[in-house]
This record gives structure tokens, sequence and C-alpha cells, in this order.
């Protein structure tokens, strides 16, 4: 005979703890994007590039976006991934510089501390399968230090002289190789504009979800400097000579 | 019948405006042997001495390290020490764990401070029978604390808790003024002299019942104990002899 088995009318909810049942409720999928961001340390601190857009799959949806952001007084927040889950994050790094503000004992978060923080949200979300799907690029000046770290949403962490994130892993790495490595220290600000520019333009040329509206900024002794948006010079002249691709 | 009817719990004033269990604790303090606190520009230090319950027992522990960074200095209950303590080195390490910094001075006081002040307002407990000295240095240098189981939490560039204390009190009030520019080793050995006032008669420092911490700027919280102690004794008593002289 067949074991009885009872049905639960469609309106009972289910008990929220099983996670076989219901929908999927994290993040499967980034869905609003930014691409590449740039980042290395010169003579005077730490430079960052990024452009302006929210990709919505290959959509130019958003043409608007910030994805250079200060935290605290001396530290450069940069974001590629979905922007939702980095407005997010903003909010939480915001509630962050609040406590330690209402701290009121002149004490306040390096660029170490709010990157190891950053980090372990990161690790925590990754650990409960419910990832940000961000990759985040922190740089700043920690007691006259100057400190430049990554943090995907695996968690995975490092810091080097010289960070890209995405497509800008491939195609802006190999030039900052080229460039910065092993010469921090020779880098003028002159030159590090001019790298950055080099990397973005590159991306802008080669990557499709990239767009010719960004923005720089630095860190230095004197605190963070964001920039309003520009424009790369382009030419397009090899255009002409493509065959192929339909065409 | 009643001596007093307004001494049964934390959370009762009397007329004139008093809650006695508070005061009851703080003179729980008074109890516990002396402890002395002082600070230079780049450093601080604890200087301490123990009771041992009879012959045969070991010395009670007076100074306990929290964190490479921090240390406290006991008066009073230490079963009540030990509570605080544990927290003190939990919040410590969080602080380490999520921020990667050492945890502020004042903000670990502090954060002991409002616990205390939670059991002197809420029915059914009972305030902390133990005052601290809590010494430490981080990003804004040195830093010396008195925390009493009022709540009350106060900053001093010297100071001195439990029995007899006010001979020491009267001693760093004297000399305080020195304080800034001395050597670690001078301050150790200011600590100690201080110290020695709250002695009772007929009983003298030695490397047994003294205990020594200090913290500061190239050194890490230290404590020390027994024979390692004998060396600022030795300075203590040369100082001495060369003041006779």
């Amino acid at each position: 005979m067949d074991p009885i088995t009872l049905r639960l009318p469609h309106t009972v909810q289910r008990p929220q703890e099983l996670t076989s049942y219901g929908p999927t409720t994290r993040t499967t999928q980034p869905i609003v994007t930014g691409t590449s961001v740039v980042a290395f340390k010169y003579k005077d601190g730490i430079i960052m590039a990024a452009d302006c857009l929210g990709s919505y799959g290959s959509l130019a949806r958003f043409r608007n976006e910030k994805r250079l952001t200060q935290v605290g007084e001396k530290t450069l927040l940069g974001v590629s991934g979905d922007i939702s889950d980095y407005q997010y994050l903003q909010h939480k790094l915001e509630d962050m510089i609040t406590h330690e503000y209402d701290m009121d004992d002149g004490q306040s978060l390096g660029t170490k501390s709010v990157y190891k923080y950053l980090s372990n949200i990161m690790y925590g979300r990754r650990n409960k399968f419910d990832p940000l799907w961000n990759a985040y690029v922190v740089g700043g000046i920690d007691n006259g230090e100057k400190v430049l770290g990554f943090v995907d949403m695996y968690a995975t962490t490092y810091s080097s002289d010289t960070i890209a994130t995405g497509f800008g892993s491939h195609l802006a790495q190999p030039i900052l190789r080229r460039r910065v490595e092993g010469r921090t220290e020779q880098i003028t600000e002159e030159e590090a504009l001019e790298i950055l520019d080099e990397c973005m333009r590159v991306l802008f040329y080669r990557d499709c979800r990239t767009f010719n509206k960004l923005r720089r900024a630095k860190v230095t002794a004197q605190g963070v400097e964001i920039s309003e948006p520009y424009s790369l010079e382009t030419n397009w002249d090899f255009a002409e000579d493509i065959v192929g691709y339909g065409a | 019948m009643f001596r007093n009817q307004y001494d049964n719990d934390a959370s009762t004033w009397s007329p004139q405006g008093r809650i006695f269990q508070v005061e009851y604790a703080s003179e729980a303090v008074k109890q516990g042997t002396a402890v002395v606190g002082l600070r230079s520009k780049d450093h601080v230090v604890l200087t301490a001495v123990k009771r041992s319950p009879n012959e045969l027992a070991s010395y009670m522990k007076k100074i306990i390290r929290i964190d490479d960074h921090m240390g406290i200095a006991v008066a009073g209950l230490t079963s009540d020490a030990r509570v605080l303590s544990n927290y003190l080195r939990t919040e410590a390490m969080r602080s380490k764990m999520v921020y990667g910094r050492p945890l502020p001075i004042g903000r670990a006081v502090n954060a002991i401070g409002d616990k205390a002040q939670t059991n002197t307002q809420e029915y059914g407990r009972r305030p902390y029978g133990v005052g601290l000295l809590v010494i430490g240095f981080d990003d804004s240098g040195p830093h010396l604390y008195e925390f009493s189981p009022s709540g009350i939490v106060s900053e001093y560039y010297g100071y001195s808790i439990g029995a007899r204390s006010q001979s020491a009190r009267t001693n760093l009030e004297r000399n305080f003024a020195s304080f800034e520019d001395m050597s670690l080793k001078e301050l150790i050995v200011q600590g100690l002299r201080s110290l020695r006032d709250t002695i009772q008669q007929g009983k003298q420092l030695d490397n047994m019942n003294t205990s020594i911490g200090f913290v500061g700027k190239d050194a890490k919280m230290t404590i020390l104990d027994g024979e390692d102690t004998q060396e600022y004794l030795d300075l203590l008593n040369e100082g001495e002899a060369m003041d006779t002289e």
C-alpha cells in the first residue's frame, strides 16, 4: 500500500530555513555591471581610473555611474561588477565610517582597516554562498605607507603595485607590468596620468562593455581627489581597413 | 530595626540622593592591595603589591595582559576583574580580526565603563567590586585610565587605587611634572617609590610581592614578576641610599 503523503495547501508558507524550497534568493548573476578598474602606485601615492558606464547586459543602460569613491579620509575604492551589490556595500562602509566618527576620539580608520573590513565582508558572503558580485580595488595612504589591494567575489585578496580588474587584467595589466612595475617611485603624476590614459584607451578600443566617459582619482598625502568625467582622444581610422566580421 | 532601608539593591536611591550599593562597591576597591600607574611621553607603567592568602599559598595575580598593546592592574574582587579582562581580550581580538588594528585604549575602557554603569541601573544586578588601572599604547600614544565600579572612567598622568593608595597619590602629585621625559627604567622606579608608600608598617617590597607591568612606543605589554623585579627594587633602594647620604 502506498504511504500516505500529506500535501500542504498552496497558501501555506514553507519554512524559510529549508532552502531546497522556494525561489532562489542569492545573486546568481550580476545585472547592472561596471567593467574594469585600473590602479597603480606612483611617486606621490595611488592613482586609479574607471569609466562611468553601468551596463545592462550588452546594453549601455546607465551612462553616469560613479565607480570610484572615497572612504574615510585617505582611502579610495574602485568597483567593478554588480552595481546594486556595490550600492549595498557603500551603505555598509558609510555605517562603518559614521560609527568611527561617533566614537569622537580623534582616531580614524586607515586604508588597511578599510581593506581588511571589506575583505571580511566579501569572505563572509562567499561562505554563505551568497557573494557580492564584485571585484574591488582599495587604495590609499596609511601612516605614510602606500596601500593598494584587491578583493573579489570569492574573497581572493592580494596587494600589488599595480592592479586591474576584469578585462583590465588581460588588457591593461601587461601595460602596467611594462611601464610601472619596479619603478613606482620614479613615476611623476604627469607620467602616471599618461599611463592611465593609455590603459583606458586600449580598454575602450577592445572591451565592448566600456564607454568613453571616465573618471580618474588619486590619493596623495593631501587626501583623495576624484576627477570630473572626461573623454579620451581616439582614432578610428583603422576601422576602414577591417575586413570580415560581416563588415 | 533596619539600619538602612536604601541599600538593598543598586537601583534604589536614598532620600539624600545616594546609591549605597555603588558606594559599597567602591569600598571593595579599597580592600584590595594598591596598584600604581604612571605615564611618560613614550611609556606607561603599572606597579602592584601582591597579596597571598596564607604563607603556603602563591601570590595573587595583580597585572593582566590584555593584548600586545594593553594591560590592566586589579584592585578589589579578582573574580570580577577576570570577567572584565576576558571581555577586553575578546574585544581586542575582535578589533584585530575585523579591522586589523589594535583596539584604541579609550574605547576599550569606555566599553567596560558602560558595562559597569548598566549594572548600577538595572534591577537585579550588582556593581562590579573591582577597580582597574588600564594602560595601553595606541595611535594617540600612551594612556593610563582608571575604571571604577560606578562606571566612571578617567584618564591620568599618574594614579593609584587600592588600600592606602592615598599615600601613593600624594607622592605622584608631588612628582608628576617630571614624569613626561623619564626613561622607562626611571618611570618604573618612580612607580615603585610611590607604591612603597602604600605598604603597611613592618612590611616591605620584595621580589615575591612586587609586580611590574609596562607598555610603550617600542615595548609590547610586558609583566615582570619574581626575580625579574629585583633589578628595579635594587635601583629603588640605591636611590634611597643616595637620598639619605
